[in-house]
């Protein structure tokens, strides 16, 4: 029988993949205003990693403006300690559990009366609010959620044509980008606007933005042009709105997903392993099937 | 099948001793060392060695999870983040896990269309086909449950609209549909008893697969191996013994799958997933689009292609239990659709139609989705309960090799092969 070897269909898948590639990458370019922007994010792709001084800064502007409504309750002091994480020192963190607005409230006194303590490195970061109750009472009746897996439960919706969706698959797929739900919080965060548009109307104590979903949100814009964080001199990047915004949706990435960096690193070396292997146990089956025509 | 007869000869003494006894040394040696494989398989014949892997490496990532799992409606969101964030290396069972499931579909998807394309279901392997068709709806079943246990809004949400479909048996009694789903609920409502009784499930599912495996292994090596030709093992020469041959080709093949599997564990965990199950459940909330795992969208599709939820239900299930009919449904004499000019478009047309519907049921029930639903899943039905039967009937085949030697090495050399043997 004539067949081609296994070795040239290899090859030929390949290729196919390449040229799929390839013309994803110029489909990408014909149609970059109908696909929703993807940003650039340093853990992205499966070369990506966290960028310390990017969580650092991160967590500065979650500390000095997400935390006047939003609890990260999932994500514990001692974490922000942790390498592949914004990796504090360890005193600085015990010091930051210390001098932390919120208490930890409803544990008992050795009488059984309800106290409330300072948070210690082992307990969750907290936000101002014991409950959702309390948290809808003071908030208008809305709930701000709870940070922790915010980036990974949420996504950007694609309105690119259907082969437009499949060539984005592959070259997701191929690039390991999976991604959207940090794309989707730094649109959220850029997306208010002052004014609705003409003809819309406003529901009272709603802010106007582009990327929620029904555009009418209760969060009042949280940064902004006119209210820069500034960072340290040695912070890694010169403060700006786009770059806060960029830098506490890292923090979140993390929060959301903090083995990222140890997975990817692992990952690789799980690769490495499967390649040699394959590559390895190919060349024994041909030396087995050597002594057979097949 | 024992063309070359049995190699087996116990070495040790214990080996002697337990061979009077319980042979089941000589037994594994018989089936899966001395076994005849046709010397011609292609790499598709490795998927079913790669998915008795997939069967036992869930397992074993399950029984881990299992260890820290809280399977209540209060703890299991919150379990779960626990084990990803606090568990040593519980982000890697759970992602070989969630990501496991994914890859076990696709490798049972491989082998199922490798079973149509080369006529794999004909006699005799009906009864080997039929016990995969059933391995299929259990594995199924399994998925679902463990897609459920995370508890989150699509798991919940899930949960909801797939137990509701029975609820269309009102139509026929009245009553009966509700008792049936109140029944599976262990309540009014989808609720954490739903979610205990799913864990228990979910556990002992994958006992059943095995058992299941164990039938259509023995099945398998009752009736021999099909082969890209569609022709049976008949001499020593059409076949070669499985170890070292089918073995090797199988670790090749089990590797290359490995490096897809290990490409989306480490870096494309979530994308298989869906963002809205890193939400808790939320009774009070129904997500936008609630939408199943990507490897049930195109039954989902059929579903919502038809507008009586009823007979919707009827259609989806129906998909599914078209393939046990399919040994007796194809009419054609010949096995493989490489000898099929006629017939293989049509395979290739029904293998575009189920990535089709896939696609389609990932989107919202919309008018154009649903149009095309509806044409792909019409498709879907006349692919197995027209085109089996009158292609077969049709269709004039290509002529076929004398034997699988005959197609390997050419006419004069099979004879000299078979003159070789005798």
């Amino acid at each position: 029988m004539t067949r081609p070897e296994p070795a040239w269909r290899l090859a030929a898948a390949v290729l196919l993949a390449v040229v799929a590639l390839g013309g994803a990458v110029r489909a990408e370019e014909a149609g970059k205003e109908e696909t929703p922007a993807r940003q650039q994010w340093s853990f992205a792709g499966f070369t990506g990693s966290y960028n310390q001084a990017q969580l650092q800064r991160g967590f500065q502007v979650f500390q000095q403006v997400c935390t006047a409504c939003h609890s990260l309750k999932r994500v514990r002091f001692r974490n922000l300690a942790e390498p592949g994480g914004p990796d504090f020192p360890v005193e600085a963190v015990k010091a930051l559990a210390a001098s932390w607005p919120y208490q930890i409230s409803g544990e008992l006194d050795d009488e059984g009366h309800p106290i409330d303590r300072l948070p210690g490195l082992a307990d969750p970061i907290i936000g101002p609010y014991k409950n959702d109750k309390e948290a809808r009472a003071a908030q208008n009746g809305a709930l701000p959620p709870d940070l922790s897996l915010i980036v990974r439960a949420r996504t950007i919706e694609s309105h690119a044509s259907w082969y437009r969706q499949w060539i984005n698959m592959v070259r997701d797929i191929v690039t390991a980008r999976q991604d959207g739900g940090a794309d989707y919080v730094y649109d959220l965060l850029t997306g208010f606007r002052d004014q609705p548009p003409a003809g819309v109307e406003m529901a009272d104590g709603k802010y106007y933005n582009v990327t929620f979903p029904g555009h009418q949100i209760s969060m009042p814009p949280p940064l902004s042009k006119d209210n820069v964080i500034e960072y340290q001199p040695n912070a890694g990047a010169k403060a700006s709105f786009d770059q806060n915004v960029r830098d506490v949706t890292a923090f979140l990435a993390w929060a959301a997903d903090p083995s990222l960096d140890a997975r990817k690193k692992l990952g690789w070396q799980v690769l490495f392993y499967l390649v040699i292997t394959t590559l390895l146990l190919y060349v024994a089956k041909k030396r087995i099937w050597a002594r057979v025509k097949h | 099948m024992s063309l070359h007869g049995s190699t087996y000869e116990p070495k040790s003494g214990f080996g002697k001793w337990m061979d009077e006894r319980l042979p089941i040394g000589r037994l594994m040696h018989t089936q899966f060392v001395d076994f005849p494989t046709p010397r011609n398989l292609n790499y598709l014949w490795t998927f079913g060695g790669i998915l008795t892997f997939f069967l036992m490496a869930q397992i074993v990532t399950g029984i881990v999870l299992a260890m820290h799992y809280q399977p209540s409606a209060a703890a299991a969101f919150n379990s779960i983040e626990d084990i990803r964030r606090d568990v040593n290396y519980g982000w890697l069972m759970r992602d070989l896990h969630a990501v496991g499931a994914s890859m076990f579909f696709l490798a049972a998807y491989i082998h199922i269309f490798r079973g149509l394309y080369y006529g794999s279901y004909k006699s005799p392997r009906e009864v080997l086909w039929i016990i995969g068709v059933l391995i299929f709806v259990v594995m199924m079943a399994t998925a679902f449950m463990g897609y459920s246990l995370p508890w989150g809004q699509m798991s919940f949400w899930a949960v909801t609209v797939i137990t509701n479909l029975f609820s269309s048996l009102d139509s026929i009694i009245n009553g009966l549909g509700t008792t049936i789903v109140q029944w599976l609920w262990g309540g009014y409502a989808v609720s954490g008893t739903t979610l205990n009784r799913f864990y228990s499930l979910h556990y002992l599912l994958p006992f059943v697969i095995a058992g299941l495996v164990g039938l259509h292994l023995w099945a398998l090596h009752i009736v021999g191996q099909n082969s890209p030709t569609g022709l049976d093992v008949k001499t020593k020469s059409d076949a070669v013994p499985m170890h070292p041959y089918a073995t090797s080709k199988d670790a090749v093949g089990m590797f290359a799958f490995l490096i897809l599997f290990a490409w989306f564990v480490f870096f494309l965990p979530d994308y298989l997933g869906h963002p809205d199950n890193f939400i808790p459940a939320n009774p009070l909330v129904t997500p936008p689009h609630i939408v199943p795992e990507w490897y049930f969208l195109p039954y989902y599709a059929i579903l919502r292609a038809i507008p009586n939820k009823l007979f919707g239900v009827i259609a989806m299930f129906s998909s599914i239990a078209v393939l046990l009919f399919v040994p007796w449904l194809d009419r054609s004499r010949v096995r493989s659709a490489k000898y099929r000019p006629l017939y293989k478009w049509f395979f290739w047309l029904f293998a575009f139609t189920c990535v089709a519907l896939g696609y389609l049921g990932s989107k919202p029930p919309e008018a154009t989705y649903v149009f095309w639903a509806r044409i792909f899943t019409i498709y879907y039905f006349a692919y197995f309960l027209i085109v089996m039967p009158l292609v077969g009937w049709l269709e004039k085949p290509k002529k076929l090799p004398g034997s699988i030697t005959e197609a390997v090495l050419g006419k004069d050399a099979a004879q000299a092969a078979q003159v070789a043997a005798e």
